[in-house]
């Protein structure tokens, strides 16, 4: 198929939920009361919520309208790099709805929750196999509470041992949400730049690093989509002032069965669920965020944890250095039954094919696409490749200009403007679910566009022209906020 | 395997235009060193079938209802759910969607995430409500921080009644910080001593639950008093906000910051996670707030549509200065719960807050009645703490046996209240059940 995938077709407008309805439609079935009424003391009562008053059908409309006016990993190829936005099995979301996962209580005694405890005592099992660390907590709710948790160890373990430090050393290929994790625990960034060669140098992290410096947060691979080679050296440097290596393991999904991530010296490292464990992303939330730690840190992982003895599953709350809890009870159980599901229909095989082929897909598009567009580090990548607008420059087209181009194509765009160090970054994440003839399709289309903008930049600039709204005011959006009617 | 589509042709196909030899040249940066992975020691992949009989199984080792009654809330409440809600909120373009970066390919997101946030803060009585957070506990622990911000002040009191694990995270969050938290005890009647904050100064915050965890409900109109004379941000946190159906709302008797547990508006309770963490204030403190949020605008053609705004807060611009580190939100979660609120109406809320008040107090009557006590008299919403006799501990554990869950022993996290259950009846309590609860655990 040579056609454009990108297309108009009816989309109906829906108000605002307030905007419809009567007073008097209900949604909702009330069940009859079986007891009799007891009012409440007068002066604690209040009005009531002002919400509208639908009935089922306005709803189940209202929803399904909102709904057609979003693209997901379902509707089409969602290249956002660093995100891993890849399919997501729709049999992991039937085993999350078992009505015994879904209706368990939360405190049930362990005894009456021995499958839940089982699930997650041996994803963490699992999770341990895949990095190569030795424990795992699922309590993060998210990748950058992953973070704040790797922040947590690593400012306990310094704490415990009476040399508390302040200063942790960030690389400029770091996710933002990295400073701000550290920040929350009290250590100033220490910013390293990478070399011309998009990756770390053992020497940079050398004349940086100190006694006072509790460690480092690396990304590895890192956000260029490449393998941080010096990694080993770089531990070492660390480990030898006495320092712990945090890695962002966001980009796993390149190296699961490949690189064993306690051997190359990783004392911390998060996981997101979310990306290489394949739970959907919900247009934002929930995901999941595991931190996996080696034998240093083990001692101060959030408790309770799960313990086994003799095929019996409990709670255990005795880990006296352990950095507490991170939300209420056990994490995002219902993410946690999804990545579970996935690791058991993948296998080991499975999982390593998965990083096998995502790199495959991101190189074959590099090699595709670098003699159209700029590519600022010309090396083999990993599972993602940032190319830039240096070409289009000449023609006035930014990077923003391709990426609202490529919706009307009918992908969803690439990353864009990260990372930092790549000034326009175009970042491309293909992931292994996208087969060969999808790949095509997404690199005629970048090529095309690429022609456009010589020929018509016009055409860039005014992109979108198919989707529901074209592009937004952002500027008055947060000058002047209406954030709730 | 079914996710994975590549032929051995295609691969072959594009490796050459790659150049390499074989998938495993392609890692050929990474150096020897590093490449050590023999192979995982995994589970054998099962199929499609052998993975529904495994998780089923799983499944089936947990106490939940119908064959279970367990009458426990604390935090994560069984309330029924349409099945339009938990239908509308499966659709695809919202579950495989991701944060909405791209606003002209993600107004549905958007639009559901604006009127979520609407609902909000009519729920909380608030003026502008964040995009969500992860659950009650991190939104509490956020609120907190974001009051010591706003203040400048380094010290924040929270009541003992604040639910016990929420205040561990709190704890978590505060550790590193060197900011600190003192408590507050509470009274014989089941509320917070508020007087008890007459000896301490210099306070960011107070927060206050309510009703808090015995169920109570807090005098919010004395607490705004007593904790504005000490010039502190009052915080109040809650875990039913189907309680806000009948009660006045936080924000309208002054709370500064509103925040709690929405996992009551349409969540399953998937065994604590994920819920939904829900945060507001006034608008006066909007650019402290943390975490997302959306905002509405027009396009270049004049058209409304919206947008993720107030980016400059965020840790993605502002790095070590944002406001939070959270990256997202709950999104999916916060659309479920506006699918729900939207379902039930203004009139279905308040019906179902006053059935959810009835049967609790049906209960606690019926309990009265068979000779146990109830130790605080204040009102309570939809649950509520008894004082079972001497020893029920092995009582308890015999009705476990029964399948009855006769709430949660409080003794764990308040010392000096042995023998006392934190109990919870919603709509989903029948009669029948409460009444044979009443019967089970004796007198």
């Amino acid at each position: 198929m040579n056609k454009n995938l990108g297309t108009t077709g009816l989309i109906l407008n829906e108000p605002l939920l307030w905007e419809k309805g009567s007073k008097g439609r209900t949604g909702f079935s009330v069940p009859e009361s079986d007891v009799d009424a007891s009012p409440l003391d007068s002066e604690l009562v209040g009005d009531g919520p002002d919400f509208p008053d639908l009935s089922e059908v306005d709803v189940v409309r209202h929803y399904t309208r909102l709904s057609t006016w979003n693209f997901g990993v379902d509707t089409g190829m969602y290249p956002l790099g660093s995100c891993t936005m890849k399919y997501n099995p729709k049999t992991n979301e039937r085993q999350a709805r078992l009505p015994g996962f879904a209706g368990a209580h939360p405190l049930l005694p362990p005894q009456l929750a021995q499958g839940a405890l089982e699930l997650m005592y041996k994803l963490e099992r699992y999770l341990d196999e895949v990095t190569g660390m030795q424990a795992t907590s699922l309590q993060p709710a998210a990748g950058a509470h992953g973070e704040l948790a790797g922040m947590l160890l690593i400012y306990a373990y310094h704490k415990h041992r009476g040399d508390q430090r302040s200063k942790i050393i960030i690389p400029d290929t770091a996710h933002g949400t990295n400073p701000a994790s550290a920040a929350l625990c009290g250590y100033r960034p220490v910013p390293v730049k990478s070399n011309e060669n998009g990756v770390l140098s053992v020497e940079t992290i050398e004349a940086v690093m100190d006694a006072e410096t509790a460690g480092i947060m690396v990304t590895n691979p890192n956000t260029i989509g490449l393998f941080e080679d010096h990694i080993r050296e770089i531990c070492r440097v660390i480990h030898d002032k006495g320092g712990l290596v945090y890695c962002d393991g966001a980009n796993m999904n390149a190296i699961m069965g490949i690189v064993d991530m306690n051997e190359i010296g990783i004392d911390v490292l998060h996981l997101n669920l979310h990306k290489t464990f394949s739970t959907p992303h919900g247009g934002g939330g929930p995901g999941s965020g595991p931190v996996c730690v080696n034998d240093k840190l083990e001692p101060f992982l959030p408790v309770p944890r799960i313990v086994e003895k003799d095929g019996q599953y409990n709670l255990s709350e005795d880990f006296p250095r352990s950095i507490g809890k991170l939300d209420t009870f056990h994490g995002h159980f219902g993410v946690m039954i999804k990545a579970y599901s996935y690791i058991m229909s993948m296998g080991a095989a499975g999982l390593k094919k998965a990083s096998q082929l995502s790199v495959l897909n991101a190189n074959y598009i590099k090699e595709r696409l670098k003699s159209t567009y700029h590519l600022p580090h010309d090396r083999p990548c990993m599972h993602e490749v940032v190319f830039n607008d240096q070409n289009l420059q000449a023609y006035k087209i930014t990077t923003l200009d391709v990426a609202k181009r490529l919706m009307d194509y009918g992908f969803h765009p690439p990353t864009v403007y990260f990372p930092l160090v790549v000034p326009g970054a175009i970042m491309i994440e293909p992931t292994e679910t996208e087969c060969k003839q999808d790949i095509d399709r997404f690199i005629e289309a970048m090529q095309q566009i690429a022609q456009e903008a010589k020929e018509d930049p016009e055409l860039l600039k005014s992109a979108p022209h198919r989707s529901k709204v074209r592009r937004l005011d952002e500027t008055t959006a947060a000058r002047k906020p209406c954030l709730a009617n | 395997m079914r996710y994975l589509p590549h032929t051995p042709q295609e691969i072959d196909a594009m490796l050459q235009v790659i150049g390499a030899g074989s998938l495993d040249d392609l890692f050929g940066t990474i150096p020897k060193s590093c490449c050590c992975r023999l192979d995982m020691d995994l589970p054998k992949a099962l199929t499609e079938w052998e993975l529904n009989e495994h998780m089923d199984e799983l499944a089936s080792r947990m106490a939940v209802s119908p064959e279970y009654k367990v009458f426990m809330g604390a935090g994560s409440y069984d309330h029924y759910v349409p099945a339009s809600a938990q239908y509308l909120t499966s659709r695809s373009e919202f579950v495989t969607s991701y944060t909405p970066y791209q606003p002209e390919i993600s107004q549905g997101t958007l639009q559901a995430i604006y009127e979520y946030q609407t609902l909000a803060t009519r729920l909380m009585g608030v003026e502008v409500a964040t995009a969500s957070h992860y659950d009650g506990s991190t939104a509490l622990a956020e609120s907190l921080l974001m009051a010591i911000r706003v203040t400048g002040k380094k010290k924040v009191a929270v009541s003992r009644l604040v639910h016990p694990l929420y205040r561990r995270v709190v704890q978590t969050y505060f550790d590193p910080t060197g900011y600190e938290v003192v408590e507050l005890p509470f009274l014989q009647n089941g509320r917070t001593d508020i007087q008890a904050l007459d000896s301490v100064e210099d306070l960011a915050a107070v927060a206050l639950q309510s009703p808090n965890f015995f169920g109570c409900i807090e005098d919010l109109t004395a607490a705004d008093k007593a904790i504005h004379a000490k010039q502190a941000l009052f915080v109040v946190s809650f875990t039913e906000p189907l309680a806000y159906g009948l009660l006045k709302s936080p924000g309208s008797l002054n709370a500064d910051i509103v925040c709690g547990e929405g996992q009551s508006l349409g969540l399953p309770r998937s065994f604590g996670g994920p819920g939904l963490g829900m945060l507001g204030s006034s608008m006066k403190y909007v650019r402290n707030l943390p975490g997302r949020l959306v905002g509405r605008t027009k396009d270049v053609d004049g058209r409304d549509g919206f947008v993720l705004t107030l980016a400059t807060r965020e840790q993605h611009i502002r790095r070590e200065k944002a406001t939070s580190n959270i990256c997202t939100n709950n999104s999916l979660c916060a659309t479920t719960a506006a699918v729900y609120m939207a379902s039930l109406g203004g009139s279905g809320f308040r019906r179902l807050a006053q059935l959810n008040h009835d049967k609790a107090e049906y209960l606690k009557k019926e309990l009265q009645r068979a000779g146990h006590a109830i130790p605080f008299d204040t009102p309570t919403f939809n649950e509520f703490v008894v004082r079972f006799p001497d020893g029920f501990e092995d009582r308890y554990q015999q009705l476990l046996e029964k399948k009855i869950v006769a709430g949660l022993p409080l003794e764990c996290h308040y010392p000096e209240l042995s023998d006392h259950y934190l109990l919870c009846a919603t709509e989903t309590a029948s009669r029948t059940d409460m009444d044979s609860l009443v019967k089970e655990v004796g007198s």
